[in-house]
């Protein structure tokens, strides 16, 4: 029995409490059910060639970066690296649907979209290689640091959104998370937030089907993630993550409301993680071959590499000036990754405040003390450290 | 006559009973006319003016994008005035009690403490967050908490805690004006004390991690904060009754430490007490007596001994006297300080 069948219940409540009135109305911002497409829809002759072949040549070098810089660990070059194999199509397009002005908020896992911001690939590596924590100064970029703690970039951007609004320049900020991430605390808090400042932000939430090895029916029980946005009283869109026309399009339109005032909007791109968590996972604990040769047959580059030769748009010249390319960023970013970073240990003291405090100071002192010992007996120090492991 | 004897005349002229929560409304008032990137934000900071008061008629006089009532969640506050701070605002936030600032721990550890390190010295973050701590209010659970050790571990932060009206506002000025965050407590049963001090006379403005003498002694040190200091000034006075010339040093910045000044107390009298609040385990008065002995061992006619409030968390209102540090307290470490080494 629901509470309108209570016997007497209009009785008792002829008129609605008086506080009551909705906020919003839901169905604008509920996401289609399904997935939106372009490519290999009707769609697709409404897209910009020229901006489909960007999008091509961007994803080409996007998994040779992801490839190599893969490779680099198994190098040693690199600590560790939580490759995006496989959601290029989100990684690209969330870099170029950003005019200059505009901040991207990454995850630890979104190299690939700095780099295809226009940052350097070295500077976007030194979290992962372990030399220093953000190689790279945040404002001249307009990249904030690669974000390791999950979701708690989410409500910097709706700050420096906000902050940016209040200051009359008419700036976005895009921030990625993880399936996982949506279950933090700061997730819920960062779209409410936005949803209440009306704050120029979108949220890009890459669906790659778990948070290391915890599938995503694990991890919540709504419909879709893109569901979450009608609670907080923002669209939300669905959107295949494979799809970089489509990825492109639907960022673009949440940039265009953001900037025109229009609020916040919850993407939820659905996609899959080709590669293991980071190369120092085993994904066969958790998934099995069939499930990854299914998205295989759905891989970004190849069905965009596909719509583009079927429609004439892509000869073999342009496969093969793509391929080159992105070998040529390959090479130099393993030559470059090959030199070992000088580092000055005196640095660990040079950033924690404006001004040392005398106690960091004294500690300063006292490394310079061990560092100098160390250059008077360079090769005691590391027979030392092989030998007994002292 | 000099300028300093001038300006102190003609505020003692104007100088009428304040109290420590005007002179810390008026610093956020001076730092909002002087800076227009100065934001403040929380929990019903705008219409209500805090539940203190101490944001009171901010909103009204710089509207409500410059005093914002915030959606209630502390992360969120926190994260977003570290946004904020990388588009160049000063957010001021305030976190409502305590004991509820701890779900913004998170961003505060993670983030507005490290950003300055992370980036290289790129990205420092001008936030500072306004805590209400402490008890002897007669708050009920989790409103009572003295939360400064967890600040004080974490590198990064500044922790700043005024005991006097004046220092309340020229502490807060300084937070505000730093380029590095600032963990602002605010010893909550201090708000309504009273000093002679004129908001409208030139304040000074203190800089943050200088400790002060607040009564010369010689027989021994207190060495206390915030909520801790009247309870050492009044104990000092009834030790004057034992024969006892205490000297109350009083810390205002826990980080940075000011090492010299506490130093230079210790060797002079030889002895020292540390009081305050919070619990003693793990506490602030561990790493205070820690400093002293590796400083002064040499100097020291007795352990360095602390008061403070008991290892349990903190209690209801009726039993929170039992708990809270007072002069008694206070007088019986000084006793025990007459240490010999048989005892
Ligand atoms: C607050 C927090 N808790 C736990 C972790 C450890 N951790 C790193 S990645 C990860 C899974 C994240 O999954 P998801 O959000 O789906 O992003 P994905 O790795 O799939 O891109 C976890 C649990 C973390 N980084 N931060």
């Amino acid at each position: 029995m629901t509470v309108q069948e209570l016997p007497g219940a209009a009785a008792y409540r002829p008129t609605p409490p008086p506080a009551w009135k909705p906020l919003t109305d839901p169905a604008p911002l509920l996401p289609d059910p399904e997935p939106y497409r372009v490519l290999g829809t009707d769609a697709v002759a409404d897209a910009d060639p020229e901006l489909l072949l960007r999008l091509y040549s961007e994803l080409v070098r996007g998994r040779r970066y992801n490839t190599q810089a893969t490779a680099l660990t198994k190098q040693g070059r690199l600590a560790v690296y939580p490759s995006s194999t496989g959601q290029e199509a989100c990684e690209v397009a969330a870099a170029l649907v950003l005019e200059e002005r505009d901040w991207l908020f990454p995850s630890y896992r979104d190299t690939l979209a700095a780099v295809a911001r226009g940052l350097d690939p070295v500077e976007a590596l030194t979290l992962l290689r372990g030399d220093r924590h953000t190689g790279y100064d945040p404002r001249e970029h307009r990249i904030a640091p690669l974000c390791t703690p999950l979701a708690t970039q989410l409500p910097h951007a709706v700050g420096l959104a906000h902050a940016a609004r209040l200051k009359g320049d008419d700036v976005v900020a895009l921030a990625m998370v993880g399936d996982g991430g949506t279950s933090e605390g700061d997730f819920h808090e960062a779209l409410n937030f936005a949803a209440v400042w009306r704050a120029p932000v979108v949220f890009l939430v890459q669906n790659n089907g778990f948070a290391i090895s915890v599938p995503l029916a694990k991890q919540t029980a709504a419909p879709s993630l893109a569901h979450k946005a009608v609670g907080y009283g923002m669209p939300g869109r669905l959107v295949d993550g494979n799809d970089a026309a489509a990825m492109h399009q639907v960022l673009s339109e949440a940039v265009a409301r953001a900037r025109s005032g229009g609020g916040p909007t919850l993407v939820e791109a659905v996609t899959y993680r080709m590669d293991a968590h980071t190369n120092a996972d085993d994904a066969t604990r958790y998934r099995g071959d069939s499930e990854v040769e299914a998205w295989r047959a759905h891989d970004p580059v190849r069905i965009l590499e596909r719509e583009l030769t079927g429609r004439g748009l892509l000869g073999d010249d342009g496969i093969e000036e793509a391929r080159v390319a992105a070998e040529q960023m390959a090479a130099q970013l393993r030559e470059r990754m090959n030199a070992d970073p000088v580092l000055d240990p005196m640095d660990l003291f040079a950033h924690v405040y404006a001004e040392q405090t005398t106690q960091l100071r004294e500690q300063a002192a006292r490394l310079r003390v061990e560092l100098d010992a160390e250059q008077d007996q360079p090769e005691q120090h590391s027979a030392d450290d092989r030998g007994t492991g002292r | 006559m000099t300028t300093a004897a001038a300006t102190a005349r003609e505020r003692t002229a104007k100088a009428k009973p304040a109290t420590m929560a005007q002179a810390l409304g008026r610093a956020l008032r001076d730092s909002m006319v002087e800076d227009p990137s100065v934001h403040v934000l929380g929990e019903d900071v705008g219409t209500l003016g805090g539940v203190f008061r101490i944001t009171d008629g901010l909103a009204k006089e710089f509207g409500d994008e410059r005093c914002t009532d915030t959606p209630l969640a502390e992360a969120g506050i926190l994260g977003a005035a570290v946004g904020m701070a990388m588009y160049g605002l000063r957010p001021v936030v305030e976190m409502q009690f305590d004991a509820f600032a701890y779900p913004a721990f998170e961003q505060l550890i993670s983030h507005v403490a490290k950003m300055r390190n992370r980036t290289g010295g790129a990205m420092p973050l001008p936030i500072t967050v306004r805590v209400p701590y402490g008890g002897g209010i007669g708050g009920v659970e989790h409103h009572s908490d003295s939360s400064e050790a967890y600040y004080m571990a974490t590198p990064g932060l500044h922790v700043v805690t005024p005991a006097t009206v004046e220092d309340a506002y020229g502490l807060l000025r300084a937070s505000i004006a730093s380029d590095d965050p600032v963990v602002f407590l605010e010893p909550k049963r201090l708000y309504w004390s009273k000093a002679d001090w004129s908001p409208q006379a030139p304040a000074a403005v203190e800089p943050i991690g200088r400790a002060v003498v607040r009564r010369p002694g010689r027989s021994a040190t207190l060495i206390t904060y915030g909520p801790s200091l009247p309870v050492c000034m009044e104990a000092a006075q009834a030790a004057v009754e034992e024969g006892w010339d205490l000297e109350v040093v009083d810390l205002r910045s826990l980080v940075p430490f000011d090492d010299e000044t506490v130093a230079a107390s210790v060797r002079r009298t030889g002895r020292a007490v540390v009081v305050h609040e919070s619990t003693g385990f793990g506490g602030p008065g561990g790493e205070i007596a820690a400093r002293i002995t590796e400083r002064c061992f040499h100097h020291l006619e007795a352990p360095v001994l602390r008061v403070a409030g008991f290892d349990i968390p903190y209690p209801p209102p009726m039993q929170e006297r039992h708990h809270l540090p007072g002069v008694d307290r206070v007088l019986d470490a000084v006793a025990r300080l007459q240490w010999e080494a048989d005892n």
